[in-house]
């Protein structure tokens, strides 16, 4: 018997195995739901996939008779431009500021402290600040996904640069190089890759205060609904929501790694399968 | 010309001393090879050359005047590790070098400058012999075809002085044959002053035409950081015939790979 850790399954039991859990899922839920519905057929938690199907059919294709608009196609607009606008300025503030703290040690001694100390400061415990300073509209919840997410993706950035060997910027120099230049061509496209890695790592932390910030103050959106529809224990709407929300984050992530693995192939030469 | 002054430099690291007071004059397009044992201050020496670290005393001169206190393109360097971009293909991390002198904001060419640039990069993989992987990344090298290729690109500058840190330290003995083959032929064609950082004294010996061994003459048990290393053994191996202190033979010059242009 070879040891566990050399066991590799092939290429078909792979997927199978990748199925066997979410089969398992769906099935204690099936289950569940049934036995509930048997004993209380009023039972709200554990509601029949049919009936979850019928509503969010409803919500994805009929336009709401108040607003004339179909609810889950403008809540997923809504929460997906704040996401995007929130994550795109992260991701912008976290690889501009990364490399300059990474690279100009004089900025770094300037900065890297507060950086450091302002990454510690709960996103949540401001949230009320925001609230205050930008209003209830769209910009404070933009601001505060940027404020959770881009004090990590500066450090990791910072961090990755200043992990480039110092032969490599002195090599730069040697052929001429200017600061600039160094950034532009042996700094960036080396913190590009992990860029990519980090953004995916927030895009979880990134959900978190969109929906903490949509739940709290908004008129549309996916965290809205599902803390609207919660005084009536409409969990029909909440589950498929929250299964929508999940795939949303799951494509995204996928998406970035099979970006990056195309677009820096040196960077995953030695990956391990 | 390109001719180097050391007057008395001293290197500390905090109360350790390194360097004590080396006074070298290295003359335009000599060969120097560096040995001693490790931890001497060999790197340190050559970092100082190129400008990395500075001394903490003393003063080092090229041609006369003042080196520039931090790399610049005068100075081509090939360290042991780590010397070529990983990110850039073998073509581009020798086109690099053309892309930073013309092209001050994006550091990159395009269109007749960059063809131009690319034709001057493959004369140059050509002759380390690296052409058939010209696409490759170094990641798919092998250690030697990563070194070829750092020379190639260090001597793309065309610089005055090379510096090379035991720069086949960690090659087997057939492919360090090889790069020297390689690199002594280069060496005479460019006419640039090298100095080389070696452990192999039959490297040192075969390729230099002076041998400059640091050691520490002085020890003091209970401070090891008080004495710095000095230079112990200064060969002159320009001098035909056998090199009489350690019994080593230089041997014949090697027929150039590349056919001079
Ligand atoms: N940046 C540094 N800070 C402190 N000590 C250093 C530094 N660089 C080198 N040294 C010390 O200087 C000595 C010489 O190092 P080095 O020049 O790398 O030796 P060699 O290349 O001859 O093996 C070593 O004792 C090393 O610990
Ligand atoms: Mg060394």
């Amino acid at each position: 018997m070879r040891r566990a850790m050399n066991v590799r399954p092939a290429a078909g039991a792979r997927i199978l195995l990748a199925i066997i859990p979410f089969l398992l899922i769906a099935v204690v839920y099936v289950l569940g739901s049934a036995e509930r519905r048997a004993a209380n057929p009023n039972d709200k938690l554990l509601p029949p996939v049919s009936e979850m199907v019928q509503t969010t059919t409803r919500m994805a294709t009929e336009p709401d008779r108040r607003t004339g608009e179909i609810t889950m196609v403008a809540d997923t607009v809504s929460s997906l431009q704040r996401l995007a606008l929130g994550l795109g300025i992260a991701t912008l503030t976290g690889l501009t500021l990364g490399i300059a703290l990474g690279i100009l040690p004089a900025f770094n001694a300037a900065g890297g402290s507060l950086v450091a100390v302002i990454s510690m400061v709960p996103p949540m415990a401001i949230l009320p600040i925001l609230f205050i300073i930008f209003g209830l509209g769209e910009l404070s919840k933009v601001a505060l996904i940027v404020i959770g997410v881009a004090p990590p993706i500066v450090r990791d950035i910072a961090m990755t640069v200043q992990a480039i060997p110092v032969e490599q910027l002195v090599k730069a120099q040697t052929l001429g190089a200017s600061t600039w230049q160094t950034v532009l061509r042996v700094a960036l496209p080396q913190a590009l890759p992990r860029l990519i890695e980090v953004v995916r790592l927030q895009i979880g932390p990134a959900f978190l205060f969109l929906i903490a910030a949509e739940a709290i103050a908004a008129d549309s959106g996916l965290g809205y609904r599902i803390f609207l529809v919660r005084r009536y224990l409409a969990m029909d709407v909440i589950l498929p929501y929250v299964a929508w929300i999940t795939l949303l984050a799951f494509l995204m992530d996928w998406a970035l790694a099979k970006l990056a693995r195309s677009a820096f192939p040196w960077a995953y030469a030695e990956e391990r399968r | 010309m390109s001719a180097i002054s050391v007057r008395n430099v001293w290197v500390e690291f905090g109360d350790q001393v390194v360097i004590e007071n080396l006074n070298l004059e290295i003359a335009s397009g000599s060969f120097v090879s560096v040995v001693g044992p490790s931890g001497c201050g060999k790197s340190t020496f050559l970092r100082m050359v190129l400008g990395q670290d500075r001394p903490t005393r003393g003063a080092l001169l090229l041609d006369g005047r003042p080196l520039r206190d931090e790399p610049d393109a005068d100075r081509g360097v090939v360290f042991q590790r780590y010397s070529v971009f990983p990110h850039m293909t073998v073509l581009a991390n020798v086109v690099a070098g053309y892309e930073f002198a013309q092209s001050p904001l994006l550091g990159r060419l395009f269109g007749r400058a960059k063809r131009q640039a690319v034709e001057k990069a493959e004369e140059l993989i050509e002759a380390v012999g690296l052409a058939a992987h010209r696409h490759k990344y170094p990641l798919a090298l092998s250690g030697g075809m990563q070194q070829r290729l750092a020379i190639a690109q260090a001597l793309a500058k065309d610089p005055k002085i090379l510096l090379l840190d035991e720069p086949f330290g960690a090659l087997d003995p057939g492919t360090r044959a090889q790069m020297h083959a390689l690199l002594k032929p280069l060496w005479a064609r460019l006419g640039m002053t090298v100095i080389m950082v070696t452990h192999d004294l039959r490297e040192a010996f075969g390729l230099g035409t002076r041998v400059v061994a640091f050691d520490k003459v002085r020890h003091d048990p209970q401070a090891p950081g008080r004495f710095g290393a000095r230079v112990t053994y200064d060969l002159d191996l320009t001098r035909e015939g056998p090199v009489p202190v350690l019994g080593f033979q230089k041997p014949p010059a090697p027929q150039p790979l590349v056919a001079s242009d």
